[in-house]
């Protein structure tokens, strides 16, 4: 839905760029390959290995560097106890839809590429011994953007946290917003998903939204401006359109910091803005302070 | 009619149209010219007929954007026997791209929220082509809740292009009014009927869409981008959104009304006039005020709890995906493993 890819920096390693190419080998890791990596932040060459160390974070500067849905989980949740949720849902090409290569094409070489069926993963654990419901949007698969596999697991986990009276976390990394692929289908998971979210919500369940980098279009405009607290991290790029589509449409150039988490924060749309390595004691505070 | 913009799928309709009023400039026909009259009365309707039947996505998008065709204001006149606006949205101001108010459904009282484009450059500026800020959704919502208490069907009329992208519009929220919107109206507690009038473009129409009933007119489309934006994407190595590969995008997303009932993305085709809605409002005014009497009608007998219980089930079913067995899970995660077990 947005007609914007965001700029070059949130881009994950094996993010836009990628979808180009599918045929490297599956990687494991957010930050680039390679023993060193320049930072975008602060454009200094720093150690790899220290960036991983710090939750994908710049040594130098503190830059947000994407990382996966798997490396997600593993920093938020206690060791070993993700029980994954609808893994089994695979995409289809309910369009018979063609970009530069066939969607259909598309799906396996991005799941090829990124090591994951789709864009979401969904399950519940526990964080700091709390229970949890916990759905991640991975932006490393086709811009992390909602088609129906998305919509539908992020619908169930939703009920489920309902059912089982679970707090419910989402992160959202998503800046391809509604997958354009899929058309229709992907319009309506947002009014899908935020269906869900009003049970929950009149069920009394807690929502709490992390946005990250980034987080756009159809899924900024549904169930990731829905939490009861919307946390986010530094310097994501969150918004309705894209800056470029903005852009051409004011046709002046955008204030600095257009689109960023500060500039949320700033309008009123964001509660807290949270430093990546903290996020673990954020939520389950909050969750201490919501829960009946 | 004559004055109207004439789209160039439209020509050999207007070729006939053209004839025909030169044999009834004869002030004094003789049989014989009554007898051509007849036939090419009837040549223009079969040709009407088999225009408008072989449209492709991109023709559709023309008619649903032709400047003459019935807009919101429109049907408040030819569909409503009283309009009573609402102005403002209680925060921040009144939005002239969503119009809001009390009106009057065959003797019926509704909520009415419906976009508007506009029609002269004035107005059009106004309502900044259809493409409402948050305010409109905002000021849409309100309405909406005024509705529920008081038990009034809320009837919504979307046309638009898409919600506006704008610095204003970022600032205050476009995001979060539109995602309000969804969750609110699957949860409001009185029938809701929505018809896509002319342009469904994305978030900024499905922000009033969450409906019990959704109907298409015939030429309206519904997507998810507009053709525009999805061209720039599909072919921005190859010019981007020139016409061709607009054209090109718009048929490559099936959204026009026949692929949305096929696909179950909504109950109801609006039949449109021969040659669509622009060339006879009244017709196209006489099809919605059917539809949409009739959607509320049904309605009504559902109790709020059912209801809520229909439209959460409308919107939890759609989407198209496949479960695969466990076993093939273990192995490699890729598409080709994939069991046709379920579609919904
Ligand atoms: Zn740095």
């Amino acid at each position: 839905m947005t007609e914007d890819t965001p700029p070059t920096d949130p881009v994950p390693p094996h993010g836009a760029g990628a979808q180009r190419s599918g045929n490297d080998p599956p990687k494991k890791r957010g930050v680039p390959e390679g023993v060193w990596v320049r930072c975008p932040g602060c454009g200094q060459t720093v150690f790899r290995k220290l960036v991983d160390e710090r939750q994908g974070l710049c040594p130098e500067c503190d830059h947000h560097f994407y990382i996966s849905a798997r490396d997600r989980i593993a920093h938020l949740l206690d060791a070993e106890s993700f029980e994954e949720w609808d893994e089994n849902l695979r995409p289809s090409d309910p369009l018979g839809f063609s970009d530069r290569k066939p969607y259909a094409e598309r799906l396996v070489s991005e799941q090829k590429r990124t090591g994951m069926p789709e864009a979401c993963v969904s399950g519940r654990g526990y964080l700091r011994g709390r229970p949890l419901a916990l759905a991640i949007t991975d932006s490393a698969f086709i811009m992390g953007s909602m088609g129906s596999v998305v919509g539908e697991k992020l619908t169930r986990a939703i009920e489920r946290a309902t059912e089982q009276k679970l707090p419910l976390a989402i992160v959202s990394g998503s800046g391809g917003g509604a997958r354009m692929h899929e058309g229709i289908f992907s319009l309506m998971q947002m009014g899908k998903t935020c269906a869900a979210l009003g049970k929950l919500n009149e069920a009394g369940g807690l929502f709490i939204s992390v946005l990250t980098n980034p987080t756009m279009g159809g899924v900024a405009a549904s169930f990731a401006s829905l939490g009861d607290v919307v946390l986010a991290e530094p310097k994501a790029l969150i918004g309705f359109a894209g800056p470029r589509v903005v852009e051409a449409t004011v046709k002046q150039k955008l204030p600095g910091g257009f689109q960023t988490s500060e500039f949320l924060l700033d309008h009123g749309f964001v509660d807290r803005i949270v430093s990546r390595p903290d996020l673990r004691g954020e939520i389950a505070r909050l969750i201490d302070y919501c829960s009946r | 009619m004559p004055a109207a913009p004439l789209l160039p799928f439209e020509r050999p309709i207007r070729q006939l149209e053209e004839k025909l009023a030169a044999l009834e400039a004869d002030p004094d026909p003789s049989s014989h010219l009554r007898d051509a009259v007849r036939a090419l009365r009837r040549e223009i309707r079969e040709k009407t007929r088999e225009v408008f039947e072989n449209l492709d996505a991109a023709q559709t998008v023309k008619v649903a954007r032709h400047a003459e065709r019935p807009q919101t204001r429109d049907y408040i006149e030819l569909v409503f026997d009283e309009f009573v606006e609402l102005h403002g949205d209680r925060a921040f101001g009144d939005d002239r791209a969503i119009l809001t108010g009390f009106a009057k459904l065959d003797g019926q009282r509704v909520l009415l929220v419906g976009q508007q484009k506009g029609r002269t450059l004035k107005e059009r500026t106004e309502c900044y082509y259809g493409c409402a800020h948050p305010e409109g959704y905002r000021k849409a919502l309100e309405k909406m809740r005024l509705a529920e208490k008081f038990g009034l069907p809320v009837v919504c009329l979307i046309d638009t292009p898409g919600a506006y992208p704008g610095v204003g519009a970022e600032e205050r929220g476009q995001s979060y009014a539109i995602a309000l919107n969804l969750r609110e109206m699957a949860r409001l507690k009185t029938p809701i009927v929505c018809c896509v009038i002319g342009e469904g473009g994305s978030g900024g129409a499905l922000g009033i869409g969450i409906g019990d009933h959704v109907a298409v007119m015939q030429f309206a489309y519904y997507s998810v981008i507009s053709p525009e934006g999805c061209a720039g994407i599909l072919y921005r190595t190859e010019g981007g959104a020139t016409p061709a590969n607009v054209d090109r995008a718009a048929n490559a997303l099936k959204f026009t009304s026949d692929h949305l009932l096929e696909f179950g993305i909504i109950e109801e085709v609006v039949e449109e006039p021969p040659g669509g809605a622009h060339r006879d409002h009244r017709a196209a005014a006489g099809a919605l005020k059917e539809s949409l009497g009739r959607a509320v009608r049904e309605l009504s007998g559902l109790s709020p709890d059912e209801l809520l219980a229909h439209r959460y089930e409308r919107f939890r079913r759609i989407g198209q995906f496949e479960e695969a067995v466990a076993a093939e899970i273990a192995g490699d995660a890729s598409a080709e493993d994939a069991t046709t077990a379920s579609s919904t």
